[in-house]
């Protein structure tokens, strides 16, 4: 199934086996080793008073009572840790005329969400600090909450914050021009208004930071939950005005992030401010409902769409207006408008046709904030582009795979552009169709569908084709101003036994990253895969980088491990050379061999190589070098993203009495470059399913009309459970971008780019013969018995 | 969130849990299998002084028939309604809720007393006590009662037990041969409160329905019957047409309360689906036996 990797695709690659994670069982023995399982001498807990309006203004805060409660260290205000602590602002430089109102860890007089954290408490335990949050009393006056995107984008509207003059963030158009005039001539116009609603991340592990502050040293060490320790290694320094070089972030093993772990939290940052204040390591964990209200929530988008199409069938136009609704701050490093911009941007992404117009509007509002999440904007652009293809599919008269095949991009157009200006380098479109088509059984399947309607079950088939961006390039984020690297780095070194220690930037949140970086490091530089040790997530050890997120741990990191190992692989094999007195290019190293390259005949171990480099150095020719620790970094300099395609199809039955569905399977045919461990990949698009499945028919954060969370535990906010799921099957195309050596594009948001929207045609699918159809996610009982005219 | 600090009790008799709790004047919580006081002292939802752990009480224990009724002490856990061959046989209606309430681990610790005196209207458990008109046995200071099922649940969580007062046992009258019944719920997602569920003990005699107990949960402030829909099966045959009037009585029944996410409407609608269909599946078993 693997592209051949050049001159180095041996027989016994690592590189495309289905390697197990090294990891795996000390984490499921229980040696895992998290943020919350950490305590330092003489630590402090922090619990935080949240405010329960929307919208108020502190008028007075006592905390007398409250520092007098037994273990209380502690209790800090806004005004306290903004002596300490300079503002941010969630804005970047490339999206003109972006606005957001400066943020402190802890509010000086605004509070602009219910939940949001207004006093913080340290005590000798987490206990005695939330009793001691009881204790405080604060005086708000309300502000009138601004929860509707409609009200609040009215001229005079109310302000959800009062240091912005208005409540429009940021807005954005595209257009290629002459569209009125195009739909006017269309044969078909299709039409729809989408509503998606705000879900967030609920990772197993929750946030959780334990700051350290060395006072005799100047030095502070945050143990931190996050995917980026050195974004924010960079923040608390420039933040706190503590030197880069005194701050250590160490990211320990993490339970999920899914992009929630990657933005400034005010708890976050005040906790930093705390230890500096106490003079002692403090830790913070969230517990499951200060998660609701205020890990960062995703989507929430309502789009009016509308698609032209010829005769024939083809697609013509797509003209879209989309306004997103963010919360009261834009989130800060990355912004809030990041979704928005690809939402707009990915619209009609797999399809060939030209002419595009679109409109965003991002909006504040008394929420939490809203940023980036697995798969950011995927989901949206996708369900909007792929139902109106179904509509229009309708409309021509065709079946959704003929419509697809017609109107997708030719695998031969490449490289080629999207009329939102995204540059393609190569995709695979249809031959991802015909495959998902042979996959599932398409024919069989409309051929059952035909059969049990007339029995009265309703089934549904649902395709929705996908345009993933990874990789991304400076031109993401390094062009806007934002200290984000979209490089990375890896030391590799040969320990004196011939083993192999290798420390990267990339980071590991339970998607195996550490299990490929070590998968690379071993093929390419020719050692068996259990020497090769990897370490990640502290800034102290691993040269910088940007981490992962975006699905750039395996193209970008592991193209840096790749061009590591080569390097090193040359500095052993001169060494080898020098030792054996032979010439270099007759060498090769395989499975921590030097052998003979033409005849495999074995020469020296790395083992001895290395015993000689470390102990035995006398031995060697004057002129030898023993370089057996190499720094190498890379950053991404062809197209500005790795694009990665595929498609989806989803079956399901609908119980048009109940409004329940039944997911009886889904499908995916995903093309993500060089596939370098099959089972990781598998289980990254069998996990983003899930995901995508779970916005498509379960979670929802629903607020009330006064900006209040109504839904804020896992009893009522409800995420997909292994009982509902389908069986999931994955098949692969692999076209590697000629970018890189190794060609691997990103997978980690795939399966949830696509799934809702795969859902949402299987779901209108099975309500034809009701003349009823839907355009909001998730599809409750609720929303599907009112579409079927039921209640 | 971390509870609240409190003081923990084991008495080993019902009488030194009942002092132990008069003497907390009024500030204490009795615990069973914690599977819901648990959570709300960890939300800070509840706060008691005083925790008085009833889980090694003897005399609250025990399933064992007598005299026509099977007597299920209150500290029967979830598991045994679900495995237990003497509540298979006597008390089917339990049997088949229980794999409907929670999961595993949670039937494991959860009482079948501690669910009937907390009383939440969506649980399976307090909703199938009326319908197999069941009597809650209740000891307090004053000495030992037993109320009727109909007369315990009384409004959203409040019952016929007084402060202090312990539920004891419950009482099933023992399951007759020519009784037949169903349980089913709709719920979003397995182990999930329902949306809505329904409980049906019809006694047939012969071809018509001489009585019928029918009890919903999660539709009001309590598990509630449903004596319209109940009057228009009594008399008839289990056909299609009785099954439509009694769905059709359910109006006369049921109001749901207003939730965010499930309308009144619905609630109704889906209790109806659910009427019908278990009523469906019934007749269709009387058409088999046949
Ligand atoms: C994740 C989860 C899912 C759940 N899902 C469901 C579900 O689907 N359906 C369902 O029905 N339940 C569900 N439950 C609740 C569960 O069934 C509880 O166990 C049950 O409601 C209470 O029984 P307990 O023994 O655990 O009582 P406890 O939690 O110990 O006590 C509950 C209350 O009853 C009182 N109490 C307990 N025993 C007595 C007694 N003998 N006399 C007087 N007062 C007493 C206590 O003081 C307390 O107020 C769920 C619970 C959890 C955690």
């Amino acid at each position: 199934m693997n592209a051949p990797l050049g001159s180095l695709d041996r027989p016994n690659s690592y590189i495309g086996r289905s390697v197990a994670r090294p990891n795996a069982k000390r984490l499921l023995a229980g040696r895992g080793r998290y943020v919350t399982d950490l305590a330092l001498p003489r630590m402090l807990h922090a619990a935080f008073l949240r405010s329960p309006y929307a919208h108020a203004r502190i008028v007075a805060i006592d905390a007398e009572a409250a520092r007098a409660m037994p273990g209380v260290r502690l209790v800090a205000t806004g005004a306290d840790l903004a002596t300490l602590c300079t503002p941010w602002v969630g804005t970047l430089d490339h999206f003109t005329g972006m606005k957001s109102a400066p943020q402190l860890p802890l509010p000086l007089e605004e509070v602009l969400w219910a939940g949001q954290a207004v006093v913080a408490v340290v005590a000798d335990t987490r206990a005695q600090a939330e009793d001691a949050v009881e204790a405080i009393l604060v005086e708000f006056e309300d502000l009138p909450p601004v929860a509707d995107i409609d009200i609040a984008r009215e001229s005079g509207a109310d302000r959800a914050a009062l240091a912005v003059e208005d409540n429009l963030c940021f807005r954005s158009r595209l257009d290629t021009g002459g569209i009125e005039a195009i739909f006017a001539g269309a044969t078909h116009v299709v039409e729809e208004e989408f509503h998606f609603g705000r879900h967030t991340a609920v990772t197993l592990e929750p946030r959780a930071i334990l700051a350290d502050w060395d006072a005799s040293e100047g030095k502070l060490t945050v143990h931190h939950a996050t995917q980026t320790p050195y974004q924010f290694q960079d923040l608390y320094s420039r933040h706190y005005g503590i030197p880069e070089a005194s701050v250590r972030v160490i990211a320990p093993d993490i339970g999920g992030s899914f992009g929630m772990k990657l933005h400034v939290y005010h708890e976050d940052m005040a906790v930093i401010g705390l230890a500096l204040l106490c003079r002692r390591p403090v830790k913070y964990v969230a517990d499951r409902m200060e998660s609701f209200v205020s890990d960062i929530h995703a989507r929430d988008h309502r789009v009016r769409a509308r698609m032209a199409v010829d005769g024939d069938g083809s697609i013509l136009a797509m003209d879209v207006d989309d306004v997103t609704a963010i919360g009261a701050f834009s989130a800060y490093p990355r912004t809030s408008a990041v979704e928005g911009n690809q939402v707009i941007r990915l619209m009609g992404a797999p399809y060939g046709f030209r002419n595009y117009r679109a409109e965003l509007a991002v909006v504040f509002q008394n929420k939490v904030q809203t940023s980036q999440y697995r798969a950011v904007g995927h989901p949206i652009a996708c369900a909007v582009t792929e139902r109106l293809v179904d509509m229009a599919a309708t409309r021509a008269g065709l079946d959704p795979v003929a419509m697809r095949a017609k109107n997708l991009i030719p695998d031969e157009a490449y490289p080629c552009a999207s009329p939102t200006g995204y540059r393609f380098e190569a995709l695979s479109h249809q031959a991802s169709l015909a495959r998902l088509k042979a996959l599932m059984d398409y024919d069989g399947l409309r051929a059952e569908q035909a059969a049990l309607r007339a029995c009265g079950v309703h089934r549904g088939i649902g395709l929705a084709a996908f345009v993933e961006i990874s990789n991304p390039s400076p031109a993401f984020y390094g062009i806007g101003g934002a200290r984000i690297s979209a490089q990375d780095g890896a030391t590799l070194s040969i320990t004196p036994s011939g083993e192999v220690r290798c420390l990267i930037s990339v980071t590991e949140q339970g998607q195996g990253t550490e299990t490929i970086i070590g998968q690379i490091v071993a093929d390419q530089l020719g050692v068996v895969r259990e020497k090769v040790r990897v370490i990640t997530g502290d800034t102290e050890t691993t040269p910088h980088g940007g981490a992962t997120w975006a699905c750039r741990g395996a193209g970008i990191g592991g193209e840096t491990a790749l061009q590591a190992a080569r390097r090193l692989r040359d500095n052993v094999l001169a060494l080898a050379a020098a030792i054996l007195q032979a010439r270099p290019g007759e060498l090769d190293l395989r499975d921590g061999i030097v052998v003979d390259a033409l005849s495999g005949a074995e020469r020296v171990s790395l083992a001895e190589v290395a015993r000689i480099a470390y102990f035995r150095s006398d031995t060697l020719p004057p002129d030898a070098s023993a370089q057996l620790s190499i720094t190498h970094h890379y950053a991404p300099q062809g197209y500005p993203f790795a694009f990665t395609n595929g498609i989806q199809g989803c079956h399901v039955e609908l119980d048009v009495d109940t409004g329940l569905v039944k997911i009886l399977k889904h499908w995916v045919v995903e093309d993500c470059g060089r596939i370098i461990n099959p089972l990781l990949v598998d289980e990254q698009v069998r996990g983003g399913v899930v995901q995508g499945l779970g916005a498509a028919f379960f979670e929802e954060c629903r607020y009330d009309a006064g900006g209040q969370l109504t839904n804020g535990s896992l009893a009522d906010y409800l995420v997909p459970m292994a009982g509902e799921m389908p069986d999931i099957v994955v098949g692969h195309i692999e076209t590697p971008t000629a970018d890189t050596v190794l060609g691997a594009k990103g997978c980690g948001e795939a399966g949830t780019a696509a799934a809702a929207a795969a859902a949402l045609n299987a779901v209108n699918d099975a309500m034809v013969p009701f003349g009823a159809s839907i355009a909001q996610i998730p599809m409750t009982p609720a929303r599907l018995l009112k579409s079927l005219g039921k209640i | 969130m971390k509870a609240r600090a409190f003081d923990y009790i084991r008495p080993a008799t019902v009488a030194e849990a009942l002092a132990a709790f008069a003497e907390a004047e009024g500030d204490a919580s009795y615990i069973a299998g914690g599977q819901s006081l648990i959570p709300a002292l960890a939300l800070r939802l509840q706060a008691p002084a005083r925790l008085i752990d009833i889980g090694h009480i003897a005399a609250l224990r025990g399933i064992a028939v007598e005299d026509g009724w099977l007597r299920l002490g209150a500290l029967t856990r979830h598991v045994e309604a679900h495995d237990h061959p003497l509540i298979a046989v006597h008390a089917p209606l339990l049997a088949l809720a229980a794999p409907y309430v929670a999961h595993p681990a949670i039937r494991n610790r959860g009482t079948l007393g501690g669910s009937v005196a907390l009383a939440d209207p969506a649980s399976e458990f307090p909703a199938m006590m009326l319908a197999m008109a069941a009597e809650i046995e209740i000891v307090g200071a004053e000495g030992t009662r037993r109320v009727p099922a109909d007369a315990f649940f009384q409004d959203l969580y409040q019952t016929a037990l007084e402060p202090g007062e312990l539920l004891a046992a419950l009482h099933i009258p023992v399951a007759r041969p020519e009784q037949r019944c169903a349980f089913d719920e709709i719920a979003r997602r397995r182990g999930d409160y329902a949306l809505v569920g329904c409980g049906i003990r019809l006694t047939m005699p012969r071809d018509r329905v001489e009585e019928a107990h029918i009890a919903f949960l999660a539709v009001g402030p309590t598990p509630m019957r449903a004596p319209a829909a109940e009057a228009a099966l009594i008399g008839a045959r289990l056909d299609a047409e009785a099954i439509r009037r009694a769905q059709a009585a359910l109006a006369r029944d049921l109001d749901p309360p207003e939730d965010g996410e499930v309308p009144p409407a619905m609630r109704l609608h889906l209790a109806r689906v659910l009427l019908g269909r278990l009523l469906g599946r019934l007749q269709d078993q009387i058409a088999e036996a046949a």
